[in-house]
């Protein structure tokens, strides 16, 4: 292989992945790779003769940077586990399917379906995009289970297979009800618009006395499945609605369906009119487009993803004969030995037996700073250990650890507590009264008058009343909204948050993770100047820590690796190491020998450097606020303003700046601190929007109106939340809020378009002068210019905002 | 005139014929995914050779 490593001037994009080569371009088979990962994947396509995968999309790779230890796939040959994941089993075949997350373009399509190709023991791929899934057949004789993840993860398509895959089948079908309810409306109401054509036309005269009952009887038979079938779900809501004492929006829906099809079948039954079947097979046929439209956007988030995703499914326990043996984490029992490895979760909470840990906490506090633990003491689930591997002992089950604790917390199974008061139900509640009094009202005055003439216009109002826009308007309003949000990487839960952020007043920030970039912290060198020589030799030393703190200081500097004698790592304290004879020492101020009282300010976190016992300077760590908060913050002052941190104050001053004198601080909140935070502002009549990240804000997230999980990959977070936001979209918070508050306007424009067409219905119907005729037209129409009307106003307002 | 009872019944027994055909389609999972089968008939011929098949379903 004609592999060298060259430094060029011209930064270029890697082959595979289409990074910028930063660090350093390898160059192999005249391309250039950013790293080997890329460069493996590369041969390894290229020797399957697989290379239409670079042609059907520019760098379609995934980055091969961060690759952790194959044998982490041990716990697949568990036999447990296997038939956990594995959906069908025969002797000759296994089938089974994968969530990969980091399918992204045409190219991954093609590379994972021809997965045959690179083991002979695949016989049949297919890709789901939408669903980022990929259903795999294989024969368990050529192959196993083990070796075609860790294909799927040398090629950078790691399967994301959690604790929740393996915790018990969740059904996995498609729902398709939506979809056979709506063919089959949409089947009926095509024909009963052709049998009630005659109607249309105003040729009832002559057609009226040879084919009238015979196209009613049709138009009623082909009605029967429309009502007990397609618009079954409108009944329910409405049934549950009633039961719960609450007047919703399905509750006129489902009076005016009702009025509708028992009018027509008394019309047809004793042969008055043709009724009024078109308009109730038409108005569920329109609803359930309403209906499908707002499923579809769901479908491409799964949501029903829980704190079990991120546990390890499997887990290295200690024998005692002192054998390794992965296990499930779900078949980890009390007083088993476990052995964690760098970067792994502690799956349960444990005692520490042995080993060096430094624990990261990041996951549920949200504080990135890992912190030392000694032997004999607990380490909570959900933790990260960083350094050398530990062993553990269980002292808890997984289904009863602190996590797992705060997860089962009362907040989290209250749900649907946005149901109640929605706009179209406070709505729909006071169009029901008026339709119901000016029905009864018609019906008083015609009684004495003319009881046919009674009958004919009570039913009409209610016909003609029937509040299909408010029905319509909403979700397809919503629906956009949603759709206009998706584009923009913010993910809502369901179409009710649009509401409750149309209404926020307040808004709290998490600030490790939301305000800040943890990934980003600056550093700042202080002391004597750094010489070339000095900054390698540091870089020499480092480049054999994990400590996070370590690699933000390794990428800063610049120069190549050398070898280090006597290398040491001192966890919590720092490292030494000899480089060209002189001894580096990096780390605390009292390992590096510093006296605490030269200390000024404890509470940064600084790293000293010392070469031969001489000081040379300090690394200090900044908070690095995202980008253009300052301006974020400035565009949402008319709210008020909130931070809580699990962090100490010493920022403070900043965040005081950054967010202006009124807005309230807190600083060393615990997880339930800030839970009950958020209560005591929703008890004071606020409205409270929470944004934060780790899942600790879970609780917060939960207790707010409505909760934000800010993310960096969507597709890895999603706790408990209402709405999901690409940390690269934080800048357009108030954005979304001002378009989320502008579309309910638009909900009330649709409204005000349905009034017009109800005012003029209702004024012929309680004067009785209203015909079939006028209602099949006036029915459909404004139905569908209802739904325009939604569709181009959101689309429109949504050019307008910029989004 | 009495044609149009003939009439009438053929149109609706056509109109029956596409609602088992769709019904049918869905069934068969053909609404599951509407954005690979595009991609995919794109591909040279490598692709491989079988249709798509839910893992869970049975063959027939």
């Amino acid at each position: 292989m004609a592999t060298k490593a060259a430094l060029r001037t011209e930064i270029q994009a890697c082959y595979h992945c289409g990074d910028k080569c930063v660090e350093e371009v390898i160059v192999a088979h005249e391309k250039s790779f950013c790293c080997t990962g890329c460069k493996n994947v590369y041969e390894l396509l290229e020797e399957n003769n697989l290379c239409t995968y670079y042609n059907l999309e520019e760098n379609p790779g995934l980055t091969g940077k961060i690759k952790g230890s194959e044998s982490r796939f041990a716990y697949l040959d568990d036999a447990g586990v296997e038939t956990q994941l594995i959906s069908f089993k025969s002797d000759t075949i296994c089938k089974l399917t994968f969530y990969i997350p980091q399918m992204h373009c045409s190219s991954c399509i093609w590379l994972l379906e021809n997965l045959f190709k690179l083991n002979p023991g695949i016989s049949e791929s297919t890709v789901n995009f939408l669903r980022k899934e990929v259903s795999l057949t294989y024969f368990p004789q050529k192959t196993t289970l083990r070796e075609v993840v860790t294909l799927l993860s040398r090629i950078g398509y790691e399967p994301e297979i959690t604790l929740a895959d393996t915790d018990g089948k969740k059904s996995s079908k498609p729902n398709r009800t939506i979809i056979y309810k709506l063919g089959i409306a949409g089947f009926c109401f095509g024909n009963v618009m052709l049998l009630a054509f005659p109607d249309y036309l105003a040729i009832t005269e002559g057609l009226q006395r040879t084919f009238g009952s015979f196209f009613g009887y049709l138009s009623f038979l082909l009605s029967i499945p429309v009502f007990f079938y397609s618009a079954r779900g409108f009944f329910t809501s409405a049934w549950e609605g009633i039961k719960q004492r609450m007047v919703n929006i399905d509750l006129p829906i489902a009076t005016g369906l009702l009025a509708l099809f028992f009018t027509s079948i008394y019309q047809v039954v004793t042969g008055t009119g043709p009724g009024y079947f078109d308009s109730f097979t038409g108005l569920v046929f329109f609803m359930l487009i309403g209906k499908y439209f707002q499923q579809k956007t769901y479908d491409t988030l799964s949501f029903d993803r829980d704190y079990t995703s991120y546990f390890p499914v499997s887990v290295t326990v200690l024998k005692e004969d002192g054998k390794e043996e992965a296990v499930a984490v779900r078949n980890l029992k009390v007083g088993n030995r476990i052995r964690v490895r760098n970067q792994e979760l502690i799956p349960a909470d444990a005692i520490l037996l042995r080993g060096q840990a430094m624990i990261d906490y990041s996951f549920v506090s949200g504080e990135s700073e890992p912190v030392e633990k000694v032997m004999g003491e607990v380490i909570y689930a959900g933790g990260r250990q960083v350094g050398e591997s530990v062993e553990l002992e269980v002292v808890k089950e997984v289904s009863q650890g602190y996590l797992t604790q705060l997860w089962n917390d009362s907040i989290f199974s209250k749900e649907e507590k946005h149901s109640v008061n929605t706009y179209a139900n406070v709505a729909g509640k006071w169009f029901i009264i008026v339709t119901m009094l000016v029905a009864a009202g018609s019906l008083f005055y015609w009684v004495p008058r003319d009881t046919e003439m009674a009958m004919k216009a009570f039913t009409s109002v209610l016909i003609i009343a029937c509040p299909c826009a408010l029905s319509l308007a909403t979700p397809f309003v919503h629906g956009h909204t949603l759709r206009v949000f998706g584009r923009n990487k913010f993910y809502l839960k369901n179409t009710h948050v649009v509401e409750t952020l149309a209404k926020i007043d307040t808004i709290v920030f998490d600030k490790t993770g939301t305000l800040t970039e943890p990934s980003a912290a600056e550093i700042n060198y202080t002391g004597k100047a750094l010489t070339a020589a000095h900054e390698q030799s540091i870089k020499s030393v480092l480049s054999h820590s994990t400590h996070p703190l370590s690699q933000r200081i390794f990428q800063s500097l610049t120069g190549e690796v050398v070898a280090v004698m006597h290398f040491q790592e001192f966890a919590g304290k720092g490292l030494v190491g000899e480089v060209n004879e002189s001894v580096i020492r990096i780390g605390s101020a009292s390992y590096v020998g510093v006296k605490t009282d030269a200390v000024k300010d404890t509470v940064k976190t600084t790293v000293y450097v010392s070469v031969d016992g001489v000081l040379l300077g300090y690394y200090t760590f900044y908070n690095v606020y995202r980008k253009g908060l300052k301006h974020i913050l400035h565009e949402l002052e008319d709210k008020k303003l909130a931070v809580l941190s699990g962090d100490n104050d010493h920022e403070q001053a900043r965040l005081k700046e950054l967010l202006g004198t009124e807005a309230e601080l807190n600083f060393n909140q615990s997880p339930v601190q800030k839970l009950e935070y958020i209560q005591q502002l929703k008890d004071r009549q606020h409205r409270v929007l929470m944004v934060g990240d780790g899942l600790n804000d879970a609780g917060a997230l939960k207790q707010s109106d409505a909760g934000i999980a800010l993310s960096n990959s969507v597709t890895n977070f999603s706790p408990s939340c209402d709405a999901i936001l690409d940390a690269a979209a934080f800048d357009k918070l108030s954005m979304f809020l001002g378009f989320s508050r502008k579309t309910m306007k638009i909900i009330l424009a649709t409204f005000a378009v349905s009034l017009v067409y109800n005012v003029i219905g209702l004024t012929l119907a309680v004067q009785g002068l209203f015909s079939p005729l006028v209602s099949a037209i006036l029915m459909p129409i404004s139905s569908l210019s209802v739904i325009i009307f939604a569709t181009l106003s959101v689309k429109f307002a949504a050019k307008r905002a910029g989004l | 005139m009495y044609i149009i009872f003939l009439m009438i019944a053929v149109s609706v027994s056509v109109a029956t014929a596409f609602l088992v055909a769709f019904l049918w389609a869905v069934r068969s999972g053909q609404y599951d995914d509407d954005y690979t089968p595009a991609v995919r008939m794109l591909f040279d011929n490598e692709t491989p050779a079988k249709p798509a098949q839910k893992p869970d379903e049975s063959t027939s």
